[in-house]
């Protein structure tokens, strides 16, 4: 069994003229906890759902574990769990009936584990409740539990903390966070920003079905650091030495400051040469873009704040954007 | 081990149970036959150009038979296509389905399971409506022996074998109307598309027998199959319409089932 959880390569589903998604390459790697972001719209759900069997792509391969979902079934969903859009259950059972069946579905000592998954999402005392009385919340979790009867090495999650209120998210999120911590592979679509740049290290942003960006958010953040905002007691003089100063690019006036773009050493190099200047630094402070600045700029082709694309990791806004 | 049909099939039992849909179903099959001995009761008229209708007053073996016929129409497709039609279809709307292929049970697996699910279903319908109609049958006209269609004189013990063994070749065509609303409910993934679909399916064909000009089709109409019973009424019994009625019906089943299967098995899950 191959070691990489997720290997999709040129996937592309087409819904007659509409191409859903379009050659998606994605890598999640073991122990990673893979943010799957994009726009509603931008084809994460029918990803998934590929990955998981759910729908046949047009072309392209998903391996989860070296296996074929299309080719192998349900076989190649051993040691895989998850959902996609919200889980559903049957509304007519009570949670812990529901739970059963899935286990009966999933075989093995899968029934054994129905009170530890319960009991891992807070459910134990609602479960002789109908599932058709559950909040959105106590669905959600539910979903986490029945995916946790099968014991997965990778989860694959769509969306989870949609709908939730904060206290519920703030659940979710701990709950996938104890998970991945465990040793868990999760691979998580989201739209919410927050949530990825709080449980993801590395991420995939997808753009109308294609991938926009794949590598660490780490690397994706870091060149958001790069922008610079100074004021001084006299700022033309000290856009002078800004010009001047080697590593300093783009240096311009905005409003009241001066903005450039620039890296740690050159802005050490810069304080100093402002000092010998003669010039008094009020405020020297990196303008730090956010996940949602590089997420529209990728996304929307906007730019909310100024950013620039990292070379390393695996951008490829500019050949498929 | 991985789960297979039978984990399947019996989930599917355990959902009909607790589905109010399901009932639905069950009471129509005990109550016609239950309205229909009581109305006899009150009321001294037969139902006419029927068999076994002169009868139903002498035996209470006669009223199942004649039930078979009237149910033909109507009644007992209509009972079949509503869990039939409905058995994917609504899971494919509620977004169970794809709860369930994310299991480790292979999607062929699952199809089986709810075909099998299904064709019990019709079964017990059949069992409750026979059961109904023989036992209200014999409290109001009798547990007496039956004047079969050649004429002759059945004993009471031999007519309800006779019975019986009628509902039993009764329910081949009858599965082949679940097997099409399988196959409906899977293609059209629709409850009330593939309900009314395999009624309409049922009506159509019931039409085509009707049409001037095309009487030679009627042997090969699944329809017409569901009088093959009648050959067991005979004496000696005539095997040939069963017979029959079995080739035919395996023409209609055999393409819906794997055309059910087939669909099942490549459809994309995109619902829920």
């Amino acid at each position: 069994m191959s070691e990489t959880p997720v290997e999709a390569r040129g996937l592309v589903k087409q819904y007659g003229r509409i191409t859903a998604v379009d050659h998606v390459d994605l890598t999640v790697n073991r122990g990673d906890v893979y943010g799957f972001l994009g726009p509603n719209g931008a084809g994460k759900t029918t990803t998934l759902r590929m990955m998981l069997g759910l729908i046949y792509p047009t072309a392209g391969s998903v391996r989860l574990f070296g296996r074929d979902p299309i080719a192998e079934g349900a076989a190649a969903l051993d040691g895989v769990a998850g959902f996609v859009e919200a889980p559903r259950f049957y509304p007519y059972f009570t949670a812990r009936t529901n739970m059963h069946m899935m286990a009966a579905y999933d075989g093995g000592d899968a029934s054994s584990r129905v009170e530890d998954a319960l009991a891992t999402v807070e459910l134990t005392g609602r479960a002789d409740d109908k599932v058709g009385g559950y909040s959105h919340g106590m669905r959600q979790r539910l979903g986490i539990a029945a995916a946790l009867l099968r014991r997965p090495k990778l989860l694959l999650l769509d969306e989870p903390a949609t709908g939730l209120d904060p206290g519920g998210m703030r659940d979710m999120r701990s709950l996938i966070r104890r998970l991945a911590d465990d040793g868990m592979t999760v691979l998580l679509s989201s739209h919410l920003l927050a949530e990825v740049e709080e449980l993801c290290d590395r991420v995939a942003i997808v753009r109308a079905g294609r991938i926009v960006y794949e590598g660490a958010l780490d690397d994706l953040k870091a060149t958001a650091e790069s922008s610079y905002r100074l004021r001084t007691t006299d700022n033309d003089k000290a856009l002078e030495v800004c010009q001047a100063q080697a590593g300093i690019e783009s240096a311009r006036r905005e409003g009241a400051d001066i903005r450039m773009d620039a890296n740690e050493p050159a802005i050490g190099e810069l304080s100093v040469a402002l000092v010998e200047a003669g010039l008094q630094v009020t405020a020297l402070v990196p303008e730090t873009a956010t996940l949602e600045d590089l997420f529209f700029h990728l996304t929307e082709g906007s730019t909310p704040g100024e950013v620039t694309i990292p070379e390393t990791a695996t951008s490829i806004v500019g050949d498929q954007a | 081990m991985r789960p297979g049909v039978f984990t399947v099939y019996r989930w599917e039992l355990r959902k009909l149970v607790a589905l109010k849909r399901t009932y639905l179903g069950l009471f129509a099959a005990a109550g016609v036959p239950l309205a229909f001995t009581i109305t006899l009761a009150l009321k001294n008229g037969q139902p006419n150009n029927v068999p076994f209708g002169a009868y139903v007053h002498q035996s209470g073996l006669a009223i199942p038979l004649v039930l078979l016929t009237f149910a033909s129409a109507f009644l007992l497709p209509l009972i079949t296509a509503l869990v039939a039609g409905d058995i994917v279809a609504a899971e494919d709307q509620n977004g169970t389905l794809k709860t369930v292929l994310t299991r480790s049970v292979q999607r062929g697996h699952v199809f089986f399971g709810k075909v099998l699910a299904a064709l019990t279903y019709t079964l017990a319908s059949m069992l409750l409506l026979g059961g109904v109609a023989i036992i209200a049958g014999s409290i109001v006209s009798g547990f007496h022996s039956l004047t079969s269609l050649s004429g002759t004189t059945v004993s009471a013990t031999s007519a309800l074998a006779l019975v019986l063994a009628s509902f039993a070749v009764y329910l081949i065509p009858l599965f082949t109307v679940a097997l099409i609303g399988v196959m409906l409910s899977t293609i059209t993934r629709n409850s009330a598309a593939a309900v009314v679909g395999t009624l309409v399916t049922v009506l159509l064909i019931e039409l085509i027998g009707i049409l001037p000009g095309l009487g030679s089709l009627q042997p090969y109409l699944l329809t017409r199959q569901f009088d093959a019973w009648q050959g067991l009424l005979r004496q000696p019994i005539d095997w040939s319409p069963i017979t029959h009625a079995t080739w035919v019906c395996g023409l209609y089943c055999i393409p819906a089932i794997v055309a059910g299967y087939l669909v099942f098995l490549r459809r994309d899950v995109a619902g829920g």
